[in-house]
């Protein structure tokens, strides 16, 4: 049964559908009517069995995560932008013993300078962290891959990042599903752990190891994602027989069949493209969407399957690495070595600025022209860009360059000089 | 027919022999019976403090459990050492996280115990004294405030000695480490620094706090009993010396355990919802001079021209001590 609810809340509904034994609950924005949502079912009794610990930073809330998990419990907490990037010593820590933990990241920028909105800088600031990273494009498929991710995390005893746009996701109230507890109890065994502290059992968990054995220890955690890439569009296909939903897998494809032109995305901003996309078409434009699902595995051949027929790609990020530009870009185009394309990275939609169909339309049709560059980013204001360069060059002591800029486009507040 | 005296007692401890007691009264490491869960082949140092303390500790925790416990240890000497790849020395359930989340992982795991109706497994966090008063902390007052159900133990070395002796909030004034060289006018670990935390852990409430060495390991034992008969956030502070960061001689670190005490400079004692309810009183008293003087981490205390005034201010925190806590049992809260 559809109900007009917050994204938060479905996702909230679906990870206690899921029965997780320990909810740790740190505050940050846009994050945080998740675990609310969660602290009201435990506490209602609507989710039994669990205990929901208040902690008292995100790197103790991931930290509470891998006790209760090395303890043999199923364990999950939420976070976004400056949080996961503080518990990101214990993110490398939680995959590299190999504990199932799943999480959201209700995706946010990074500052400096703070920023609430939602771009994927924080995820992507972890991508090497050995966590399996999902992400959702609309809000019913973040509470669908909850359901996935908890499976697909205990089956090969790795971490699952289940990333949802903040805000646009998070917030947005609109019609959805959220899986019956029949269902998912039907979908989703209990979680048995390959390694749990136990007195009848006693293990050393978290031993040093030094250069003779850390290549293969590592090498195994690159295994296991390689098995994850046969593994997730498998449990995709279970959960669509199960609940009718097409939700997760590697990618989705949208009109690519005869695209001469291929915009691959994550995220929210697939809806906005597809949208562009359907009037380009409508214009005789060959154009097609690949919406990437799984970021980590980077599923290669399917990348490659997907958007090899095409003559242009280009890679549309909600983040991007400062002194290179694109870091999806950089996998995308390790998967199409060889082929005869032209490559574009696009850098859109950062700390929430919209991504409109204006936008893409006139980027789509520059690179239909061959008027786009190899790097773009999207709707960049140069004018703002230009004075802040001339006032470094013209005053040693030029300010700090984000209230200089917020006092060019005369946001109250900035201090005139 | 002469008489002569019996002694009932160990010459300058006053620590009875486990022979001339009731079994019920014996040590934990007397029973042949005994866990040995940090056991041989671990790799610390000769005259390791730390090892003796674990030992004692985690023994003690599981005669009190029945061996239902699961321990989760800070990175740091005590981790590095008892488990070098392949190694492990540890007889119970362990985990090994980070540096400084050992707290939060120990609740993690009391959580699900408790959501898994396992709560008769009890929990044992351990770390030195970087990673609980320093780097662990935020976490440890987490765990602390929540009242989680675990016993945390800090065994305090006084300083970072697996990165090869640096400072940490719980180096005391004075003393020569390897970021507080024994250099410049004032030689040593600044005055006027630091942190006590088994006080602040009272200031929390915390439920049982207990501070204790390895001069007296009875009175270890007893403590870690007792603070596994009560659930809820706990909190043992042991001071442990360590013959390489304070360049003492190995077989002299039980003795240099009993100064810390008998000087004042480490009072011993248990507190219950943040009140003072006993203490372990002098029966020996010493100057700090002879605590300090067989550490090298002091030398300069005896030969830099700033050495008197330091000395003097040393001995100044430890008679402050002696009447805080009423070390001499002349009316303090004893």
């Amino acid at each position: 049964m559809r109900r007009q609810i917050e994204g938060a809340r479905g996702v909230a509904e679906s990870v206690a559908a899921c029965r997780p034994q320990v909810v740790c609950a740190y505050p940050i924005t846009p994050q945080t009517h998740i675990v609310e949502g969660l602290g009201v079912l435990v506490g209602t009794g609507a989710l039994a069995g669990c205990e929901f610990v208040n902690v008292e930073s995100e790197f103790a809330a991931m930290s509470v995560a891998i006790g209760a998990s090395a303890a043999g419990a199923r364990a999950y907490t939420a976070t976004a932008s400056q949080g996961l990037l503080f518990m990101s010593e214990a993110l490398y820590n939680a995959s590299g013993l190999g504990l199932p933990v799943v999480m959201t990241v209700a995706n946010r920028a990074i500052g400096a300078p703070i920023n609430i909105w939602n771009d994927h800088s924080d995820a992507m600031s972890q991508r090497d962290s050995g966590w399996i990273q999902l992400y959702a494009e609309t809000s019913q498929e973040a509470i669908d891959l909850h359901v996935q991710a908890f499976r697909l995390a205990e089956e090969m005893s790795v971490p699952v990042m289940v990333c949802m746009d903040g805000f646009v996701l998070t917030h947005a109230f609109e019609p959805l599903e959220v899986p019956s507890q029949e269902d998912v109890d039907a979908f989703l065994p209990p979680f048995t752990p390959r390694q749990v502290l136990d007195p009848a059992e006693p293990v050393s968990i978290g031993a040093m190891v030094g250069p003779e054995a850390f290549t293969e220890v590592r090498y195994l955690a690159f295994h296991r994602q390689r098995e994850a890439l046969g593994r997730i569009p498998e449990i995709a296909a279970d959960f669509a027989a199960a609940f009718g939903r097409d939700s997760g897998g590697l990618l989705h494809t949208y009109r690519c069949e005869d695209a001469q032109t291929i915009v691959l995305a994550m995220g929210s901003v697939l809806g906005t493209l597809k949208d562009t996309v359907d009037a380009l078409r409508d214009e005789g434009i060959p154009i097609g969407v690949v919406g990437l699902t799984s970021f980590r595995p980077f599923p290669m051949a399917a990348v490659r399957a997907a958007v090899g027929g095409a003559r242009t790609l280009i890679v549309l990020e909600r983040a991007f690495s400062v002194g290179v530009g694109g870091i999806v870009s950089a996998d995308v185009h390790m998967a199409v070595a060889g082929l005869d394309q032209r490559h574009h990275t696009v850098i859109a939609g950062l700390g929430g600025r919209p991504v409109t169909r204006v936008s893409l339309r006139r980027m789509l049709l520059d690179a239909e022209a061959g008027r786009l560059e190899p790097l773009t980013f999207l709707d960049l204001d140069r004018d703002l860009i230009d004075r802040e360069l001339a006032r470094v060059r013209a005053r040693p002591r030029s300010g700090p360059a984000a209230e200089n800029i917020l006092r060019d486009v005369g946001v109250v507040g900035a201090r005139p000089h | 027919m002469g008489t002569q005296e019996i002694r009932y007692f160990q010459v300058g401890s006053h620590a009875v022999g486990n022979r001339l007691l009731d079994p019920g009264q014996r040590t934990v490491q007397s029973d042949p019976e005994r866990a040995n869960a940090l056991t041989c082949g671990h790799r610390a140092c000769q005259g390791c403090g730390e090892a003796l303390g674990a030992r004692y500790v985690v023994d003690a925790a599981l005669r009190a459990t029945a061996g239902r416990l699961v321990a989760v240890n800070a990175t740091g000497c005590l981790e590095v050492f008892s488990t070098p790849y392949p190694e492990t020395s540890w007889q119970l359930p362990w985990l090994h996280s980070l540096f400084g989340n050992a707290p939060a992982v120990a609740t993690g795991v009391a959580a699900a115990l408790r959501a898994q109706g396992r709560e008769d497994v009890r929990v044992l966090a351990q770390g030195g004294d970087g990673g609980t008063v320093d780097i662990g902390f935020g976490c440890l007052s987490g765990m602390f405030e929540r009242d989680d159900d675990v016993l945390y133990v800090c065994y305090d070395n006084q300083g970072y000695m697996n990165t090869g002796v640096q400072r940490s909030g719980a180096t005391p004034p004075g003393a020569r480490t390897a970021t507080t060289e024994a250099v410049g006018d004032a030689p040593g670990a600044p005055f006027g620094q630091g942190k006590d935390v088994p006080r602040i852990a009272m200031a929390h409430g915390v439920r049982y706090v207990a501070t204790a060495t390895v001069a007296d390991l009875r009175d270890l034992e007893a403590k870690v009993e007792r603070a596994m008969e009560v659930r809820g956030a706990r909190y043992l502070h042991v001071l442990v010396p360590c013959p390489l960061g304070w360049g003492s001689p190995a077989a002299l670190t039980v003795r240099i355990a009993r100064l810390a005490t008998q000087t004042g400079l480490f009072p011993v004692y248990e507190a219950r919802d943040g009140e003072v309810t006993g203490v372990t009183t002098i029966r020996r008293p010493a100057p700090v001079e002879e605590y300090l003087r067989p550490q090298k981490r002091f030398a300069h205390l005896f030969s830099h021209p700033s050495g008197p005034a330091a000395l003097a201010r040393i001995q100044e925190a430890a008679d402050r001590n002696i009447r805080r806590y009423g070390l001499l049992g002349d009316g303090g809260p004893s």
